[in-house]
């Protein structure tokens, strides 16, 4: 039981990262702009994050950097990507080969340092109830975060105007343009929404996840976002199911280490991408017509004047 | 003043909307020069013009799309800037797309509100879609989604969700160029009930017999000016569209003593299953055709003729080799190249991306078709030289005009890239062609000059089977028209006995329900 619990605290801890990175990609995309740099995103929000909280002594100073920092990246790549209209996949990797350097930089004076991780909610009683106790009412919060994150976007998704106007972009921006609706500010609130959740979430890893910051600690859970959100076929209900089974995986895979399973954990680490595989595969033979994926995904939109 | 019923519009002095001087360059390029139009109230009012004429870019600054760069718009009288579509739609101005401005992966409910202000709940609104649509007899699901709909039903959401702001003024882009003839006169029905509420109408078309019969002004742009304001019933369709082209356009001139000979191409009980969920599944398919001889296939768009395209030309294939007969040879199991190789040729429907590869040269677009049968690769390598001539007999014989000898096929307009596409495969003197709409897209010019290319061809003791949605074209240059509908092809009526009237309701498919009725009676 004991250890039950102790799995299911760290599969959530793990899918935090995942599903707040995810959720704010899926927004990008759905207004048809594709952004490889979550990573990159990530890692800096991670470093300024980390340097925040280190300096401030406030976990929630460090957030709002993280934030911050995450959405100045973004809008390196929206001047490239929207403002230039320069090939999104190209932009996105360079962002992230950016990212990655710049954390290092920005984060080299903060390596071996440790701070005091983000409190876990306790409330008497409830927190003390056996089993779902610690589960639902002792998580840090960033965990209760995520989740409202994504129910928020539910709604403004497929409950307001607004979201439906984001979703008509990304399902055709000309026609968008056409009707009047100003495409490129659209995609890039969407964008700078992207970069927010992913610095949001690159910052919970030093903040919450582990006390200290090390350059490269995101470890490619960026990819992983990016594979969840097609894996979630751009739901956000699917996304959250997404999220923690990702999660599961990454932490089964090192639970079946330490417990001597001979799974090589390459192989482990490499079922998320399987499994996105899978469902991509799964998905394109089971449609019954229309599209998944957003129908401009990726396309680069210039409107004329 | 922005009274939301169109009765209440100002006396008849002023118009409802008038440009003065409009003027639009793109770089040093005149779209528009100095447009004058007055638009009435109560008056549908066409706007005729070649492709390139500037029509589009007029449309579009009336609705806000784009800023002239010169001149002024007066709305009752008023001068009138638009910043946006939105703008337009407050003044009363509607707009209903040639290309629709639809989201195939949203709703009609959600399409519509997208085209509204958002000022009404979206329960509210979607009430009231479902009353306008039966009011103006234009029945939509609203629940649906777009891709699941026919071209026909496309229209209709694009036409309600102007509706739904109560426009004063209703610009219409084409909007017969996908329907049926009885879909077109369902239209012109709701086109004319709105003109006596009092609505202005500004309609754009290329079909002249069709503007004669509804409108009652034209203005006629050519090369981004006005060259005329008239008044269309009072004009013939050949002075309307020599109005619009600037010269007399040729006459096609059919060859007398046309013979026919040898059945080239025989379709034989050809079914296929669709390979994707959107396609059509083509059923039972038949038909004969004798060298010298055209036969025409009409039928809405998305009844199957592209499957059908596909199969006749290798792009997929039957599993018996029988339902296609090229030149005697059964072909049903051979690849593309195979075919040509038999002496077919195939012109199908997209310039860009199917007929041509944008990117690449002329030449070396001449190369992938013309690489299976015409010397153009000498032991793997490509011949330049030969690949070249191609180009330069393709431009000379059917007056391709381009900026240098070898540009990209992108570069070409359409009615210059179609005539290098079909003069491509002509020059190969095929025995078959199998061409889909061969002057879809293409000014007036060079549908004239293609459709002579292809009466030459048959002349010549070649097979033509065209597949086309403009009527007029096919009753001009075939022997014999079939109908497709959702995957049958109708028996071929000779021309000369083909009415509209015959042809829409095979085109409808009505004439199919009866067969199938008197075929499960009879069987």
């Amino acid at each position: 039981m004991e250890l039950a619990e102790a799995i299911i605290l760290s599969v959530l801890a793990a899918s935090t990262p995942l599903l707040i990175a995810a959720t704010g990609e899926l927004v990008a995309e759905r207004s048809g702009v594709l952004n490889l740099g979550v990573e990159g995103m990530m890692i800096v929000g991670a470093a300024c994050g980390f340097g925040a909280a280190w300096l401030s002594g406030s976990i929630f100073v460090g957030a709002l950097c993280g934030i911050a920092a995450g959405t100045l990246m973004s809008l390196i790549f929206a001047i490239m990507a929207l403002g230039l209209a320069v090939n999104q996949v190209a932009s996105g990797l360079a962002l992230t080969i950016f990212g990655i350097g710049l954390s290092g930089l920005i984060g080299a004076g903060f390596v071996g340092e440790r701070i005091t991780s983000a409190p876990h909610l306790y409330i008497p009683g409830l927190t003390d109830l056996p089993v779902i106790g610690r589960i639902v009412f002792g998580e840090d919060a960033f965990v209760y975060f995520s989740l409202a994150l994504i129910v928020g976007v539910w709604f403004f998704l497929y409950r307001t105007r607004s979201g439906l106007i984001l979703r008509a972009c990304g399902d055709n921006h000309v026609s968008a343009h056409a009707l009047g609706y100003p495409v490129l500010r659209i995609r890039l609130f969407a964008v700078m929404f992207g970069g927010a959740c992913a610095g949001l979430a690159g910052a919970y890893l030093p903040l919450a996840y582990t006390p200290f910051f090390i350059p490269g600690m995101t470890a490619g859970r960026g990819w992983i976002a990016l594979a969840l959100t097609v894996f979630a076929s751009w739901r956000p209900g699917r996304l959250v199911i997404g999220a923690y089974l990702f999660g599961a995986v990454t932490i089964l895979q090192l639970h079946a280490q330490g417990a001597g399973i001979g799974i090589p954990s390459q192989f482990m680490s490499s079922l998320p991408y399987l499994a996105t595989v899978i469902v991509l595969v799964a998905l394109s033979r089971a449609r019954t017509g229309g599209s998944t994926a957003p129908a401009a995904l990726g396309t680069v939109f210039v409107p004329d004047r | 003043m922005l009274d939301s019923t169109p009765a209440g519009l100002l006396p008849d002095e002023t118009p409802l909307l008038q440009t003065v001087g409009l003027t639009k360059r793109y770089g040093s390029f005149l779209a528009n020069d100095a447009i004058d139009i007055d638009i009435w109230p109560q008056q549908i009012h066409a706007l005729l013009g070649e492709n390139g004429a500037g029509k589009s870019t007029l449309v579009k600054a009336i609705y806000g799309l784009i800023q002239p760069s010169e001149g002024e718009m007066r709305w009752q009288g008023e001068p009138m800037v638009l910043s946006g579509p939105s703008e337009a739609r407050a003044h009363g101005i509607g707009m209903v797309f040639q290309h629709f401005s639809l989201f195939d992966n949203l709703t009609v409910a959600e399409n519509v509100a997208l085209g509204l202000d958002g000022k009404e709940s979206f329960k509210d609104m979607s009430a009231r879609l479902k009353e306008v649509s039966n009011v103006y007899g234009l029945p939509l699901e609203p629940r649906r989604e777009v891709w699941q709909l026919s071209v026909g039903e496309r229209q209709r959401i694009e036409i309600v969700r102007a509706l739904m702001q109560n426009p004063k003024f209703l610009i219409l882009d084409e909007p017969t160029a996908v329907l049926t003839p009885q879909e077109a006169d369902q239209l012109f029905i709701v086109l004319n009930r709105l003109k006596s509420e009092g609505r202005a109408i500004l309609y754009i078309s290329h079909k002249l017999e069709e503007v004669k019969r509804l409108c009652d002004t034209a203005t006629i742009l050519r090369g981004g000016r006005k060259v005329a304001t008239c008044n269309p019933k009072a004009e013939t369709a050949a002075s309307l569209a020599r109005m619009m082209v600037g010269a007399d356009i040729k006459e096609v001139k059919i060859a007398a003593g046309r013979r026919t000979t040898v059945p080239r191409l025989v379709v034989n009980d050809l079914s296929l299953a669709p390979d994707d969920a959107h396609g059509v599944r083509l059923q039972h398919i038949s038909l004969e055709l004798k060298g010298g001889e055209i036969l025409g296939i009409a039928g809405v768009a998305g009844n199957g003729q592209d499957e059908f395209f596909a199969a006749l030309s290798g792009e997929r294939l039957a599993k018996d080799p029988g339902t296609v007969v090229i030149d005697g040879i059964a072909a049903g199991h051979l690849s593309i190249t195979q075919r040509r190789k038999l002496g077919a040729a195939f012109v199908p429907e997209e310039r860009l991306g199917h007929g041509t590869a944008p990117r690449m040269k002329l030449s070396e677009n001449a190369l992938l078709t013309g690489h299976a049968a015409s010397g153009m690769v000498q032991h793997g390598f490509v011949n330049t030289a030969a690949t070249l001539s191609t180009v330069d007999r393709a431009t000379e014989s059917f007056d391709v005009r381009k900026a240098k000898r070898d540009p990209e096929a992108a570069s070409l307009s359409g009615g210059n890239l179609q005539k290098f596409i079909v003069g491509r495969e002509i020059l190969r003197n095929p025995t078959v062609l199998v061409v889909s709409q061969p002057t879809w897209g293409v000014d007036a010019g060079a549908a004239a000059v293609i459709r002579q290319a292809l009466l030459d061809l048959a002349a010549s003791g070649a097979a033509v089977l065209v597949t086309s949605q403009d009527l007029d074209e096919l009753t001009e240059i075939t022997d014999r028209i079939a109908v497709m509908f959702h995957g049958h092809l109708s028996e071929p009526l000779a021309t000369a006995e083909a009415s509209r009237e015959k042809l829409g309701l095979l085109m409808g498919g009505s004439s199919l329900e009866q067969k199938e009725a008197a075929d499960v009676s009879g069987g």
